[in-house]
């Protein structure tokens, strides 16, 4: 058979998904959840953990949505386990990009939901424990000449920068060397996917 | 592993009397606009090929124009439209028969042609479908007027199957003093299709959705119908289209064209019954499937089914994987963030255009390779959904 469109990683998550929850929700006693994504965009992700001491001891996941979401957050889910919750909520979408032996371009944007829905499981717990907000995402850097971060685009396409037009005029972005203007491009295609 | 082709919708492969022909023929090398005996040789093959074409839709000879495919044949009438369209420095004209009418469910090369024209200040008005992905004739007949320069509305959708009523279109096209074109690509060859009978003054067609070589094509064009060359050159085509012949693409697409007709009816009655049998499969082992489009006016070779809860480009991912190849309207599998245009337009929801997997039948196809698929298929809807968050 000719090479498949992804990985080997990549397949053989999709075929054997680690830790997905085939069951109802109620089936999996969960501490917290985390959901994201938009059935109009065409997935949809629900995270469910078990913690203790503020270690993920057990992780389940479901998920409407391509191959590579299921191949993402079924590694996601291996990453996570016994990992401390402050340190899971640091995990981006590009270290599991790369455990997965890199992903098409056009699918990157696929694998956010994951990380997403963990965060919002984390968020949760950190509520339900009295600690509201008590971890903040790492904003990174994406234009370097005028320090703007993936926050700032993500505060710019909640207040309506739809385009590379409407983000320059709310954040000034790319107004130096422009570099950014393809990863930026990105970051608002990915907001699109998670808010739109 | 065996693989179960059911992409014939996107491209065929070359029947073998075709293949055998394409090879023979790669000797005929002479330019078949060349007067001495290499040109002339390769000359006759092209007419004998235009010949082949314009008798399978029924059309004399010479209004048939060979392009190098589908878009090309598209774009071209809506080039020689733009045309009488504008003023003469190009700039769209303010009054007067300037409009262009075509459907919310076409090829991207119509829709998108459309849409340049309509970005151009041009004044284009894309009629909707209803959920069998019909064109709704009330908001036609609204748009038509003595304003409509152009109607375009497809033959047969490559999605859903559906088969619009061209003569009524055209009909009505025709009394209001529009000219009227229709992308028959995914039409011809599947049923019958006469371009005279439906009264249609333009017709496109491509010779890779016939079992015949990409890279050629042909537009019918009506004798006294307007038009004007989208490729600028030599005298090729009349002056019609200008290009060194492409020999072997038109020679294989000739071929192509004589055999699609002389099957067609044996096409039309052995697809539609592996069609049903295949809808009767899936409807039986699979709880709430849907098949989107026309439930008795659709190409016979063609099923589209959305599987609600479970996502295409898994469902696609995970039929490959057991050898059977088709095809999505799933936003996921087109790099966009938009699923199917032609699943919205009927108004199917977002969880059923992202659920659907287009199923195209075509020669090689058996009833043990549509047994083989709804062996295949429900395991795989059943675990996608015991996985998914939908319910």
């Amino acid at each position: 058979m000719t090479s498949w469109l992804y990985s080997d990683t990549v397949k053989e998550h999709f075929v054997n998904p680690r830790n997905v929850l085939l069951d109802d929700e109620s089936s999996f006693p969960a501490d917290a959840r985390g959901e994201t994504g938009n059935i109009r965009c065409g997935d949809q992700m629900v995270m469910l953990l078990q913690i203790k001491d503020d270690v993920i001891t057990g992780v389940r996941w479901k998920t409407y949505g391509c191959a590579s979401a299921i191949a993402s957050t079924s590694m996601l889910s291996e990453t996570v386990k016994g990992m401390n919750i402050a340190d899971a909520y640091k995990i981006r979408p590009e270290d599991l990009v790369e455990k997965l032996g890199g992903l098409p371009e056009n699918k990157i944007h696929c694998s956010v939901l994951g990380d997403k829905a963990l965060r919002a499981a984390i968020d949760d717990y950190l509520a339900k424990t009295g600690r509201a907000g008590l971890f903040k995402e790492e904003a990174v850097i994406i234009c370097n000449c005028l320090s703007i971060s993936d926050k700032d685009i993500e505060t710019a396409w909640k207040n309506g920068a739809r385009s590379w037009e409407g983000l320059q005029a709310a954040t000034k972005i790319g107004t130096a060397c422009g570099n950014c203007k393809t990863k930026a491009l990105e970051l608002l295609h990915e907001f699109e996917h998670l808010y739109g | 592993m065996k693989r179960i082709y059911l992409d014939y919708n996107a491209t065929t492969p070359l029947r073998n009397e075709v293949k055998a022909a394409l090879i023979e023929d790669l000797a005929v090398f002479g330019n078949a606009s060349s007067m001495h005996a290499s040109g002339r040789e390769a000359r006759n093959r092209v007419e004998q090929a235009r010949a082949r074409v314009a008798s399978l839709l029924g059309v004399p000879a010479k209004t048939v124009i060979f392009t190098s495919g589908g878009s090309e044949s598209n774009n071209t009438v809506f080039a020689a439209m733009r045309e009488l369209a504008s003023d003469g420095r190009g700039v769209p004209l303010a009054s007067g028969r300037r409009g262009f009418i075509t459907s919310a469910i076409e090829h991207p090369c119509v829709l998108n042609s459309a849409k340049y024209l309509a970005s151009l200040g041009y004044k284009v008005d894309i009629i909707p479908v209803d959920e069998s992905g019909k064109l709704r004739m009330d908001e036609f007949k609204k748009a038509l007027s003595a304003e409509t320069l152009l109607v375009s509305v497809m033959t047969a959708n490559n999605e859903i199957g559906t088969i619009q009523d061209i003569r009524e279109i055209a009909a009505l096209a025709k009394a209001a003093g529009a000219w009227i074109h229709t992308d028959a690509v995914q039409a011809v060859g599947k049923i019958p299709v006469n371009a005279g009978e439906l009264g249609v003054d333009y017709l496109t067609m491509s010779a890779h959705k016939i079992y015949g070589p990409k890279g050629a094509g042909a537009l019918y064009v009506r004798e006294k119908a307007p038009f004007s060359p989208l490729i600028h050159g030599g005298h090729q085509e009349d002056g019609m289209r200008a290009g060194t012949y492409n020999n072997l693409g038109i020679l294989g697409f000739g071929l192509a064209a004589e055999l699609a007709e002389r099957g067609l009816e044996a096409y039309g009655r052995e697809m539609g019954a592996l069609r049903r049998r295949l809808l009767e499969g899936f409807s039986s082992a699979i709880p709430g499937v849907k098949i989107n489009g026309h439930k008795t006016d659709t190409l016979p070779n063609t099923l589209d089914v959305s599987f609600p809860g479970a996502e295409g480009e898994a469902i696609l991912l995970s039929l490959d994987l057991e050898g059977i190849e088709a095809s999505t309207g799933s936003a996921c599998a087109s790099g966009s963030l938009e699923p199917s245009h032609v699943l919205l337009a009927t108004g199917a929801g977002p969880e059923l255009a992202h659920g659907s997997i287009r199923f195209s039948l075509g020669l090689e196809t058996g009833e043990e390779d549509v047994d083989y698929v709804i062996e295949k298929t429900p395991p795989i809807i059943k675990r996608l959904r015991s996985m998914s968050t939908l319910k």
